[in-house]
Parts: C-alpha cells; sequence; structure tokens
C-alpha cells in the first residue's frame, strides 16, 4: 500500500511538483496499478537468473581515441538559459 | 593501531576509511570518444554523449579498463572474471543524465592492500573495492554557493574516466589517513594511471571517520568528510573531526550520521543541510552496455607490464646504491624524479668492464647524486611533479657532467654551485659555461704556492695565532687564497700547501 | 498514389516518374488532408525537395544509391534528426532541435531517402492510441472518430492514409506491431540489437527497437534491410552480418513448422478478431505450413513484467529532462523548484505515472520485489519462447486481442495497458516480430496477424508473412480519405 508520504517522498527523488489533486490522484493510480503487478509475487523464480542484458553479448569496448567534439555552439544552441559558453541555472539551495 | 592527535584525550580509537577518485590518464573521456585535456574553453569538450541528449548511448574505453586493472594489480586486488556497470541516481545540475554510470554490485576489483610506512612502522591497509564510473561536470557559482543566485555549468569534465578505489576503515589516525594518501598518490602516478594533481582536482579524497571507546569492536556511527583537496588538508580535517566527535562523545551527545563539508580558510567541518532522503541511488545494472568478462590473458599481460612501484624502488635504493632511507624515500616521491637519479648515477659510472676510474674524487657517487639531488635540484624543481622533472632544464647527464668536474677538480664544489645556478637558466652543460667563464680550478701547485706565499707574507698576525694554536687562523689564510683565486683555488690543495709551510715556520 | 517502395523505384528507373514528382505528391496530400488525420508533427517541405532534387539527378545519371532513393518516408518524432525539432510528441522538447542524426536517420539519408516530416506518438512513446500526444491526437484513416494505436500512431497513419510511401517507428511493447494492426499495413519490430539504438530517444532500454512501417512485406524487407546492422555507438547492436531479406522472401511456407500459441486466444478478445486469425491459419496451412499447439504459460504475467520494467528504466531515462541543458524550462526560485516545475508541465499525465511508478519499484527496499521480480519473470519468458522455437519454427498469433476503439473509450489506465497483452512478450524476449494485415473486422476495421521469429531470424518471418500476404487480398486495401 503506498501511503500519502511515499507518494511525496517520490515525487522529491524525481523531481516532480504535484499539486494536492495529483498527488491524491497518483497514490490512487498508483496503488491500483502496483496491485495488479502484485500477481507477480506468485510466480516461481526461484533460482532464476534476472535479464539485466537483452543481449548476449559481452566486452564491448572501444579505443582511446579522440574524435572531434561539436562546437560549443551547436552544444549550448538548446541551452534555456545561458551565460555567455556556460549553461546558467537558478541558485543551489544545499540539500 | 589506533592514535589519537596530539594533545587530546585517549579514550577512543579513531576509524577511518578513505574513498579516493583519480582521474584517468586516458586520452579520451570514459564512455565517448571526446578529449580529456585539461583547460578548454567551457563546453568545447563536449559531444551529445556526454551532455546527456536525448537517444545517446555509452561505450566503454578499454584503455580506462586497462589503467583500472593495472591499478588493481598494483594493490593486489582480485581482479573479478566479470564486472558491470549500473546506473547511480540522483539530482544535479552537474550531471547530465542525472545519473551516474558506475559499478554497484559488481566492480572490476576487489580487495586488495597498500603498505605504508609511518616512522618506521609498517601497516598494511586493506582496499575493499576499485571500479570504474564517470566523471560529472564543473559548476561554477556567481558568488559564493550560499548568496549566488545562479550557478553556471560547464560539461567538459562530464564524462572523464573516473576510479574510485575505498579502503577498508582501517586508518587509525589522521596521520595515517594522509600517509595512507601519499602512498596511494605515488602508486597512481607511478603507473602512469592518473596525474595526482589535487589542485587540479585529478585527485579526489573524501573520509569516513567514526569512534568507539577504546577497546571496543562495534563501530561508531561515521561521519563523511567532503572538500579535502591536500594532504595537509586531509589530516587537518580529519584532526578537527576527530576532536569535535570525541568533544561530543564525552559530553554524551550522540554522533548525527551525515556529511561534512571541510572548510580550509575557517579550520573546520560543517555539517551540510541534513539530507532527509540522501542516498536512495536507484542501482540497477545499465542496460547500455554489456557485462565485460575480464579475460585473465589480458589481466597477465598487464601485470608483465607493471613498473617498479614506488615502495619497491625504494628499498631497491636503499640495498642497490647504499642509500640511508631518507634518500630513498626522497628520491622515489616521484617516477620521474627516481628516474632522473638513476639516469645521472648511470651517466657517472657508465658500466663499461672494470671503468671504475679511480678518480680522486670519485667517492660514494650514488650519495654524491643524492645529496646533489636533494641539495640543488629538488630547491628549485617540485620533486612530485612528473612534467616539471622530466622537462628539467638540466637533464641527468648535464648533471652527471658537473659532478664529473667536481670529481676531477676541474672545479671546486662551491664554484659548482654556481655553474648549477647557471645551467638551470640557460640549460647549457657544465663544461661549456666552465669554459666560457674560465672558471677551471687552480690546481697547479706552483702557482697556488706562490699565492700562498704571498697571502702569508701578507698576513704576519695570523701566523703568529697559528702558531698560539688558533687553529681558526689558518681558515682565514685559506680564505684569503680563495678570495684571491676569485674562489678557483683547489681547497684540498691550498689546505695542504698552507699546513705544509706552516708546520715549516 | 499508393504505390509501394518497390513499384516506386521500379518507375524512377523507368523513367515514368520522378522523385520530385513523388515528392511534391506527398506533400500536396498531407497539405490536404493530414489536418484531419493529424499524423505529423513537423513537415519538412525544403528539405524535402531538395532531398529529391539531387536524388533525381542520380536516377536520370542512371546511379541511384539503392533501394530507397528518392522514396518519401515519414519518421516517428523520436528519433533524432540533425537540425530539425524532435519533440517525443511532448512539451518538454516542444523546442529541442538535435545537432545530430540517429544512425537509422543517417542510413537513410545514406540510402537518398526522402524525409517529409516528423510523425506524431504518443507523449515519449508512452500508450497505445497516440491520444497523449501533447499535441494533438491522430486519427485512424480507417475511421477517423477512431485511435490508430500507438504510440507510433502518426507513422502507420501515414503509411496507410497515403501521406507517406514507408515510415519508421519504435516498438517497446508492441508501438509498431499494434498500430500497424489497427491502421491494416505492415509493421515490424526486429531482434533487439538488430538495429542500432543511438539517437532513438530512449524509453526502455532494454526493450526499444526501431523497425519499419510498410504497405507490403517486400517493403518492410526493403527498410529493413537499409537501417539494419551493427553500430559501434551502440553497445547492444549485434554484430552479426545482415542477410537479404529480399532473397529469402518468395521461399513460401511449406515445411515450416508454425506455432499456436494457448494463450493469445482469450476470453474478452474481439470475436472478428479470432475469426480473422484462425481463418488467417487455415491459408497458412493450405500454403504448406505445418500448425501445432504451444503452450507460454507465463505470458499472463508478461503484462505485470513489462509494467514494472519500462516504468523503472523509463524513469531513469527521463531523469535528464529537467530544464538545465535543452528542452522546456519553467522558471523557479532555485534549482530544485525550477526543476521540479518543468517536470511537472513538460510531462502529461501517462508519462508521470510511469516515471513516479518507475521510481518507487527501484527505491530503497523494493528493488527486489518489483524491478528485480520482474526481470526474472521476464527470464522464464525467455526460456519459454526457446523452448517453443526449439519445436516450431515461428509462432503465430493475433497482433492485438482488439481493433481500433474511439477516441477517449480507455480512460482507465489499465485497460490501455491491456491493448498490448499479445505484443509485450516479443520485447521482453528480444524476439523479431512482423504484423501483416490478416482482415477486417464486420465495421471495417483493420485486423493484423502477428509472426514471431527466433532471434535474427528477420528473414523467416518475412518470408512468412509474405507468403500469407500474397495468397490474399488484404495487400493494397486502403482507406478513402477524400
Amino acid at each position: 500500500m503506498i501511503e500519502r508520504k511515499d507518494v511525496e517522498h517520490v515525487a522529491r527523488l524525481t523531481r516532480l511538483a504535484l499539486t494536492e489533486a495529483e498527488l491524491e490522484l497518483m497514490r490512487e493510480q498508483l496503488n491500483s496499478i502496483l496491485a495488479h503487478l502484485d500477481t507477480l509475487r506468485a510466480v516461481d523464480t526461484e533460482g532464476v537468473e534476472p535479464t539485466s542484458h537483452a543481449v548476449d553479448i559481452v566486452n564491448v569496448m572501444r579505443e582511446d581515441e579522440v574524435e572531434p567534439c561539436l562546437p560549443q555552439e551547436a552544444m549550448l544552441a538548446n541551452a534555456p538559459d545561458r551565460s555567455g559558453e556556460f549553461f546558467r541555472v537558478p541558485r543551489i539551495i544545499e540539500e | 593501531m589506533a592514535r589519537a592527535p596530539p594533545g587530546f584525550d585517549v579514550n577512543y580509537d579513531v576509524v577511518i576509511g578513505l574513498e579516493v577518485h583519480a582521474q584517468l590518464l586516458t586520452r579520451s573521456k570514459m564512455f565517448c570518444p571526446c578529449p580529456t585535456t585539461f583547460g578548454a574553453p567551457p563546453n568545447s569538450q563536449t559531444c551529445p554523449v556526454c551532455q546527456g541528449m536525448p537517444g545517446v548511448l555509452p561505450v566503454v574505453n578499454r584503455r580506462a579498463v586497462e589503467f583500472g586493472i593495472r591499478t588493481a594489480l598494483a594493490f593486489n586486488c582480485r581482479v573479478n572474471e566479470a564486472c558491470r556497470f549500473a546506473r547511480k541516481h540522483y539530482y544535479y545540475p552537474d550531471m547530465p543524465k542525472n545519473y551516474q554510470i558506475s559499478q554497484y554490485e559488481e566492480p572490476l576489483a576487489e580487495d586488495g592492500v597498500l603498505e605504508i610506512d609511518l616512522e618506521g612502522a609498517r601497516r598494511a591497509i586493506g582496499i575493499q573495492r576499485l571500479h570504474l564510473e564517470e566523471d560529472v561536470g564543473k559548476l561554477l557559482h556567481e558568488g559564493t554557493l550560499e548568496s549566488a543566485q545562479a550557478s553556471l555549468v560547464d560539461f567538459n569534465r562530464a564524462g572523464v574516466a573516473l576510479m574510485e578505489t575505498v579502503s577498508r576503515p582501517e586508518l587509525g589516525s589522521p596521520e595515517e589517513a594522509a600517509a595512507y594518501l601519499k602512498a596511494f598518490r605515488a602508486v597512481l602516478v607511478f603507473l602512469g594511471v592518473c596525474d595526482g594533481n589535487m589542485e587540479e582536482g585529478s585527485l579526489r579524497c573524501d573520509a569516513n571517520v567514526s569512534l568507539r571507546p577504546r577497546g571496543t569492536a562495534a563501530l561508531g556511527t561515521k561521519v563523511e568528510i567532503k572538500n579535502l583537496n591536500s594532504f595537509r588538508n586531509v589530516q587537518r580535517a580529519l584532526e578537527f573531526e576527530v576532536r569535535r566527535q570525541a568533544q561530543a562523545l564525552d559530553a554524551g551527545e550522540r554522533i548525527v550520521q551525515e556529511t561534512r563539508l571541510w572548510e580550509a580558510d575557517r579550520g573546520y567541518t560543517r555539517a551540510m543541510r541534513s539530507k532527509e532522503f540522501a542516498h536512495d541511488y536507484r542501482y540497477f545494472p545499465e542496460p547500455d552496455l554489456v557485462p565485460l568478462q575480464i579475460d585473465r590473458r589480458w589481466v597477465e599481460e598487464i601485470r608483465a607490464g607493471l613498473p617498479e612501484l614506488p615502495r619497491a624502488r625504494r628499498q631497491r635504493f636503499v640495498t642497490q646504491y647504499g642509500l640511508p632511507p631518507y634518500d630513498a624515500e626522497v628520491l622515489t616521491q616521484s617516477r620521474a624524479l627516481a628516474d632522473y637519479y638513476e639516469a645521472t648515477v648511470r651517466e657517472l659510472a657508465p658500466a663499461s668492464a672494470g671503468a671504475a676510474k679511480a678518480s680522486a674524487g670519485a667517492g660514494d657517487r650514488p650519495k654524491v647524486v643524492s645529496n646533489w639531488i636533494m641539495s640543488e635540484l629538488l630547491r628549485v624543481l617540485p620533486g612530485d611533479d612528473e612534467r616539471a622533472i622530466q622537462s628539467s632544464p638540466v637533464p641527468p647527464r648535464h648533471l652527471a657532467g658537473l659532478l664529473r668536474l667536481i670529481e676531477d677538480a676541474t672545479i671546486s664544489g662551491k664554484i659548482a654551485k654556481d655553474v648549477f645556478g647557471k645551467m638551470l637558466a640557460s640549460g647549457e652543460d657544465a663544461s661549456t659555461i666552465v669554459a666560457r667563464e674560465g672558471l677551471t680550478q687552480v690546481a697547479d701547485e706552483a702557482v697556488l704556492g706562490g699565492i700562498v706565499d704571498s697571502v702569508m707574507a701578507a698576513n704576519p698576525r695570523a701566523i703568529e695565532d697559528f702558531k698560539r694554536g688558533k687553529t681558526v687562523a689558518k681558515k682565514s689564510l685559506v680564505g684569503q687564497v680563495m678570495k684571491a683565486t676569485g674562489g678557483k683555488a683547489n681547497p684540498t690543495l691550498v689546505d695542504r700547501l698552507l699546513e705544509d709551510k706552516l708546520s715549516k715556520m | 498514389m499508393h504505390q509501394p517502395i518497390h513499384e516506386l523505384t521500379d518507375a524512377y528507373r523507368r523513367g515514368e516518374l520522378t522523385p520530385t514528382a513523388v515528392a511534391e505528391a506527398y506533400l500536396a496530400r498531407i497539405g490536404a488532408l493530414d489536418g484531419r488525420v493529424g499524423a505529423y508533427l513537423t513537415v519538412v517541405r525544403e528539405q524535402a525537395l531538395a532531398t529529391a532534387r539531387e536524388s533525381e539527378h542520380r536516377w536520370r545519371a542512371g546511379k541511384p544509391l539503392g533501394p530507397l532513393d528518392g522514396v518519401p518516408l515519414a519518421l516517428k518524432d523520436v528519433l533524432c534528426t540533425r537540425g530539425v525539432r524532435t519533440t517525443c510528441g511532448s512539451k518538454m522538447l516542444e523546442t529541442f532541435v538535435p545537432p545530430y542524426d540517429a544512425t537509422v536517420v543517417e542510413r537513410l539519408r545514406a540510402a537518398g531517402a526522402v524525409i517529409l516530416g516528423k510523425t506524431n506518438m504518443d507523449e515519449f512513446a508512452m500508450g497505445s492510441s497516440t491520444e497523449h500526444s501533447a499535441f494533438h491526437p491522430t486519427r485512424n484513416p480507417w475511421d477517423l472518430a477512431r485511435v490508430p494505436g500507438g504510440s507510433s500512431g502518426g507513422s502507420a497513419a501515414a503509411v496507410a492514409g497515403g501521406l507517406a510511401a514507408g515510415a519508421f517507428g519504435s516498438d517497446t511493447g508492441g508501438s509498431i506491431r499494434q498500430p500497424a494492426a489497427f491502421c491494416g499495413v505492415v509493421g515490424m519490430k526486429p531482434t533487439y540489437g538488430r538495429v542500432s539504438r543511438y539517437g532513438l530517444v530512449a524509453l526502455a532500454s532494454s526493450l526499444d527497437q526501431i523497425g519499419p512501417f510498410a504497405q507490403d512485406v517486400k517493403d518492410a524487407a526493403l527498410l529493413l534491410g537499409a537501417v539494419a546492422g551493427h553500430d559501434r555507438r551502440d553497445s547492444t547492436s549485434i554484430a552479426a552480418p545482415v542477410p537479404d531479406y529480399m532473397a529469402e522472401l518468395t521461399k513460401g511456407v511449406a515445411g515450416l513448422t508454425l506455432g499456436l500459441p494457448d494463450e493469445y486466444f482469450i476470453d474478452g478478445m474481439d470475436p472478428d478478431v479470432e475469426r480473422a486469425v484462425r481463418e488467417a491459419i487455415e491459408v497458412l496451412k493450405g500454403l504448406g505450413a505445418q500448425v501445432e499447439r504451444v503452450s507460454l504459460p507465463t505470458t499472463r504475467h508478461s503484462l505485470a513484467a513489462y509494467y514494472l520494467i519500462l516504468p523503472a528504466e523509463a524513469s531513469s531515462n527521463l531523469a535528464r529532462y529537467d530544464g538545465v541543458k535543452f528542452g522546456l524550462r519553467v522558471p523557479g526560485r532555485d534549482l530544485v523548484e525550477m526543476e521540479s516545475r518543468t517536470r511537472a508541465a513538460g510531462f502529461g499525465a501517462e508519462v508521470k505515472r510511469r516515471i513516479m511508478l518507475g521510481t518507487y519499484a527501484l527505491s530503497a527496499g523494493y528493488y527486489d520485489a518489483y524491478y528485480g521480480k520482474a526481470q526474472s519473470v521476464r527470464t522464464l519468458v525467455r526460456r519459454e519462447f526457446a523452448a517453443a522455437f526449439a519445436r516450431v519454427d515461428l509462432i503465430v498469433a493475433p497482433t492485438t486481442p482488439n481493433v481500433a476503439f474511439k477516441h477517449g473509450e480507455k480512460e482507465d489506465p489499465l485497460s490501455m495497458y491491456l491493448n498490448d497483452i499479445f505484443t509485450i512478450p516479443g520485447n521482453l524476449s528480444g524476439i523479431p516480430g512482423v504484423s501483416v494485415p490478416c482482415g477486417f473486422s464486420v465495421a471495417g476495421l483493420p485486423i493484423g496477424l502477428q509472426v514471431l521469429g527466433r532471434p535474427l531470424d528477420e528473414a523467416r518471418v518475412l518470408r512468412a508473412a509474405y507468403a500469407y500476404e500474397q495468397a490474399t487480398p488484404w495487400r493494397g486495401r486502403r482507406p478513402d480519405l477524400t
């Protein structure tokens, strides 16, 4: 059972500002969905390895070679706020 | 074995663990081919991958893995047969994806050891794990962090290969912690995997500190200390923190598990606002990367290519060159300096069979070279700076040349010091300078004899004093001969001549 | 207008049609009709015509780049296109212009394809109806009051409505196959790792694949062949060489054994769908295929496993949308407020729901029970398919339990999720699958037949689909949009 405080906690972890109404609706919907997902508990997975990787490949690595970067302007072009060559963000309050 | 910092009560055992992050000297970043050179204009060394743009994917840099294995072997770690990458989630603007690709349950290596020497005592400190991850960007605050209205982000550093090593909590004092860090850094620099530059941030350290009543086993609450950017600060911060915790415990207070920042200017650690929801990193295996199965042959190749490590080299300097431990320690503070020393010794005494030219001043060459480097070279160059030593204006063969001139009495030791200064400034070799400035020592007995005679003639009082037993008078006569020859007289010869002549009086 | 790609290029070769004329015709049609269908989010008229002109030069000189030279295609707006905004159907990326092309896009450009524009989708590929686009819903060309399916609804509708000769989409839980079925076109999801994901805005990294929408199976083979193959920028990209899909296409199904899974014929599925699929199986038998029953018991848990894995990975992949470097930014007094407000404003309800669910599933204390458990159930699903494929060459089944529903009909998230029950298992196991039209419901809505194969066995999957298609009248049936 997800409680209201769990929803608030998760919303904070994932940086989502939810309104009162949204928090309540989210709690209901998440509980309802989780109730369905709980059916997985009944499945016997004793000794079954989780699928952490979808392909049977190992050791994909690249050589330590430099390739040209994208120009500074191209990388800054989508910035919602910039200050010269930097991305700019509002003040950071230590948490 | 715990040791309380000086001046504090000994009721507590101190338990310290160090987490060191080292930027690896790969040409390109950990997961993309952007360059890693320092000092480029902001956001000019990035690509969609390291900026975490939509749709991008990481690809592992093989050399970073190699460097990780190399380091793991140097610390006697077990290099795991398989390892994988995991996503570590938290929000901070210097982290483009708001997760860091790191390693969690299956790191590259585990269970190693670093031996340190502290005041003659040898200790083995356990290394719990070593893993690879990507670095974050740089944040600049418009003002101080507290007062800034905005912050600026530069992602050039984001994605640089980082190697994290976690020691076991086996360090027993701030001094030990500093010694561990020094030794750790020396190994990394020797291996060529990291430049060890703490000021520039290529080597960073966090500490975990807790206290427990002396003699008990249960670990106390640990506090994490961040922002330790030099050996000195590591020691100072830990001394402060141990003091703080001891005082708190003495007063019956509970230690709060938290992260504190070391404020070097103010000399204290302060709590970051307590992280209520700290550290739910929600790790899961990185689905965009595949596991690494480390081939044992590759590991053996890397092991075979390991250079001589600092401690071994130091011990060899003692046994092979007969140097005192102090000298050996100074000379092996960096691979470059140790190489410099050995190259100079080699140049001075070429290994042709039986060619130990018994020249008058040959003496103990290894010690001579050591003295010279320690007193003259290290006066002007930082011994632990690989680059500075490697690009020294006086290369080993020039130093050897200078020392040879002293050995065969072409110049005196005193003149040699001046010559050395000129060599540093101009990059020329000793012979060139000596010839040009006519600094060749005067060792002609007849010439010197004549000068000694005239000095003696001009100083009857000194001779009188000498005869009356004031041996210091001879020194003044020697000094005058040296002065008359512009310092170029061979002092041993002057001394002998004076001795002879004085004894005949 | 509705010439499949392989006939179009024949016409180019014979000089009967030119790439610019065809591009103009499609652009005109888009202009006239897309207002009603809503398949496109962005049309790149000038670029398309410029590319078409270049193609035309090559055809005139007798030097086309290949079978896609001058062919007008649409791309789901989840694929990064350099210099052309890529929104993923979301306000969060409404103004985002990528400085790079996805690998698939690079390969299509190198093949001379003419990109007409970017198509509509459920926001960040989360949805089965293209009703969750932040911009507008897409309508099914067969019945504009109904959904085209999702999340690649725009691409499916574009091909069905004659607004592109072919298209690309992405499939994480059925997002190509399901809309293909709803829109009466061919849609294929390749083996996981067969097509590079570099430049595909990630939803669930271990499930996503890019694939083609086509007017017929031959076109699907052509489109797949143009983009498949190893990419060094994608560590999960398979190195095995890409076979010539066209070469095997006409081999037929005689001698092949087809598996019919018990669990894919369920209570509550649309009887028209069941009927059409069973008839299709008879056709395949008539063509010489053997049909056997197979059992995939963990199928009934696939939905739950998927709806834990997907949100977990998606919550991670979407963490980067925070207003710092690109996309929407809603101001705030401090960083956390800015990020939280930005994400609240930039994401729609379904996306938020899945992000919350995924974050919860990964959070401390719940990992083993949710994400860990789901990944273990996934292993069981993979094993069951592997065991089935030890006995049969291909698996045939319905693509969806239903036909296209009306807009607004499935408001409840859970009932929407049920659309994907037959397609999800294919994603969980990473196997290739195609949906090919196999008839119509009584109300005239398209129905899709799904063919699933072993990993990297696209050639056999396409061959079976081709054989079925050639033996039936569905190919070439198009809705009348005028």
